[in-house]
């Protein structure tokens, strides 16, 4: 057999191969978002029939509740990035400097734990503790901490605490990546020159996990502003989460234009705010995703 | 009376049931380069940890400058350590490492500025400041750690091995570099290695340690002339080793008969009752090849020559006695004299008495 059938043989294996991929990209992926792409440039009028228009997008802006929604969703978002960072890196730092080497894999599993079961059960196991006939309440009433029952549900601290909880793992996992390759003998080089705790953190610690806050940042970052459960159920009437938005605009109001315009402004300033983050701290998506 | 700059007392450290560093005392007078020489295992890292204060101590003291510094963070105490894999910060250019301390102290830009220019400057290292630590070669490493804990003019600096990970040349040229550096900026050096040549070469006094214990602190002349445990004999510099048995003794000489039939007449480290089993050491150039006859009080004996070691200024015949197998290490001078020795030859090997080394098994 000569060299270009043994050629063609392959490229032609390799097409099979990649066929049913390729098929599943474009049917399952692509083309839906472009249908949604068009249906967003689209209004109906009364009559059924419909016209290209910027309409749906002007509407985002014209209509403070749309926009301050959005801007409440991103602000507390970012918050959460941050949060989830400061109770992320002493639990990666203790996992990979502080514990026996030998308990590091138990840890780590434990961290995982929580994440096995789905996240609908995860936030009903937190509305148990925390409702006001909940466990918490209960115990507090019995211990005469509390002489009626506090609604602890349906508040925007509550809301906060249970999107950390349900980004953890993914700010946790790349930072235990990126500390397990610090040594441990610049932390000890340091602190031999006269650093203390503060600025071993500052200098040493955080500059070496970069890569892995950053990537675990824009992981939590886009999560949270992409989370529908826990805002809704954890989070109170009147404080609304942008994807409640798109919720209402796609099965309340059967506004499905409106409802993509929605979804793809997500997308598009979501993208922007990561990438205004990058900028800002300095950082390029390729030193990131190396 | 020179100042101590540092005074370790009665250390010992465990971990677990194994003791790895066992009741170790030693002052280091201000100035000095003092070596800690040990195989690897010994102990060295454990004890420096301990004086830098990044190891708890079991038990014992350490005093820098007559402080105690029980209690005392490593940030607190005035000496600094060159980590065994120097640990250079990677995220910071050459003059935020060298920088990094002076810093911490809260000192002004300027300052600061003008001391690491100085110190690379110290170093050879001139206008490297703003150099990546990827960017150096080995050598150019060494002396930035170097010059990150001088700059700080630490009363004590500590070194954990910091030529180990440098090639052969480099680490010869670094030797005396190192020596030279100290003896300009005139700091109290101690020096952690299991290299023999590279205490030798640099120290005023060195510490022979072995399982967590110094078996002898004495100048490096000293340490290999007059070694005062079996262990100093053979780790610093080359012995040939016998085993023996004492047949008579007048003071500190003894005659010994070897376990190979020999009669060895050798000075002893100490007076020994007849029949006590010895082991004698003997340096490769304390043996002359075809001594002259004329020599009074020599002992003598034939060996055949297995083969030359050819090693510059460093040049050994490899032999064994006539009628038995113990290898033995001659030292061959190179000065044409010895060129007709061949392998296979037979040949005559002279030592004096006072060379012997003999100490009791
Ligand atoms: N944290 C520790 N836990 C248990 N054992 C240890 C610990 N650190 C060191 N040891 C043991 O103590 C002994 C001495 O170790 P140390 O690092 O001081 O040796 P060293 O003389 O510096 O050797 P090297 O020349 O190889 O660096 C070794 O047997 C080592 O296994
Ligand atoms: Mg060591």
């Amino acid at each position: 057999m000569d060299k270009n059938g043994m050629h063609d043989r392959l490229r032609w294996g390799l097409l099979l191969f990649l066929t049913p991929v390729f098929l599943w990209l474009v049917l399952l992926i692509v083309l839906p978002q472009i249908d949604l792409l068009i249906m967003s440039f689209r209004v109906e009028s009364g009559y059924g029939d419909s016209s290209w228009s910027l309409y749906n997008y002007r509407q985002f802006f014209e209509e403070p509740i749309y926009w301050l929604t959005f801007v409440r969703t991103a602000v507390y978002s970012v918050l959460v990035t941050f949060l989830t960072f400061v109770v992320a890196l002493p639990v990666a730092f203790y996992i990979t400097k502080v514990v026996h080497p030998r308990f590091q894999g138990f840890l780590t599993v434990l961290l995982l734990l929580p994440f096995w079961v789905s996240e609908l059960v995860r936030v009903y196991g937190w509305m148990i503790l925390l409702r006001e006939s909940g466990v918490i309440n209960h115990f507090l009433l019995r211990m005469g901490l509390l002489q009626q029952p506090v609604e602890m549900l349906y508040q925007d601290a509550t809301m906060i605490m249970g999107l950390v909880y349900t980004s953890m793992l993914f700010m946790v996992v790349p930072l235990i990546s990126a500390l397990e390759s610090l040594d441990n003998s610049l932390i000890e080089a340091a602190y031999d020159l006269g650093a203390n705790m503060g600025s071993i953190l500052y200098k040493i610690i955080i500059p070496h996990a970069t890569p892995g806050i950053v990537s675990g940042s824009i992981v939590v970052f886009m999560l949270t502003l992409g989370n529908y459960l826990t805002p809704n159920l954890m989070g109170g009437k009147n404080s609304l989460w942008f994807t409640e938005q798109i919720y209402n605009q796609f099965i309340a109001s059967f506004n499905w234009n409106q409802g993509s315009a929605f979804g793809f402004l997500l997308l598009f300033l979501s993208s922007v705010i990561v990438w205004l983050g990058l900028k800002l701290t300095r950082q390029n998506l390729r030193k990131v995703v190396q | 009376m020179m100042q101590i700059d540092l005074s370790v007392q009665h250390v010992l450290k465990r971990f677990g049931d194994f003791t790895a560093v066992n009741d170790i005392s030693f002052d280091v007078e201000s100035g000095r380069f003092f070596s800690i020489l040990g195989p690897s295992g010994c102990g060295k890292t454990t004890l420096l940890r301990m004086i830098a204060g990044l190891a708890e101590l079991d038990s014992g003291r350490i005093e820098i400058r007559g402080k105690d510094m029980a209690g005392i963070s490593p940030n607190r105490r005035p000496v600094n350590l060159i980590f065994q894999n120097l640990a250079l910060f990677p995220m910071m250019d050459v003059g935020a490492n060298i920088a990094f301390g002076l810093q911490r102290r809260g000192e002004s830009k300027s300052g600061i500025r003008e001391k690491v220019s100085a110190i690379l400057d110290r170093v050879d290292l001139a206008g490297f400041e703003s150099k990546r630590i990827d960017q150096l070669s080995g050598g150019q490493k060494q002396r930035v750690a170097i010059a990150r804990c001088l700059v700080l003019e630490p009363a004590v600096l500590l070194l954990d091995e910091p030529l180990g990970a440098l090639d052969l040349k480099l680490r010869e040229q670094m030797k005396v570099e190192l020596k030279k550096l100290q003896a300009k900026v005139g700091t109290t050096f101690v020096y952690i290695t299991h290299d023999q040549s590279e205490a030798l070469v640099m120290s005023d006094y060195v510490a022979v340690m072995n399982h967590g214990e110094f078996e002898q602190i004495d100048t490096p002349q000293n340490l290999y002339s007059r070694p005062q445990t079996p262990f100093v004999a053979q780790f610093v510099g080359d012995n040939n080793a016998w085993s023996g048995t004492i047949r008579n003794c007048e003071g500190t000489v003894g005659e010994i008969e070897t376990d190979d039939g020999f009669h060895f007449r050798s000075e002893l480290h100490q007076p020994l009752p007849v029949g006590a089993a010895v082991d004698l050491f003997l340096r490769p150039e304390s043996m002359l090849i075809q001594p002259d006859p004329s020599l009074p009080d020599l002992n003598r004996f034939e060996v055949v020559v297995r083969s030359t070691l050819f090693d510059g200024a460093n040049s050994r015949l490899l032999v064994h006695p006539v009628n038995a197998e113990t290898e033995l290490l001659v030292a061959l001078p190179q000065t044409h004299q010895y060129d007709y020795i061949q392998k296979d030859d037979t040949i005559e090997i002279g030592w004096a008495t006072p060379s012997g080394i003999c100490f009791p098994k």
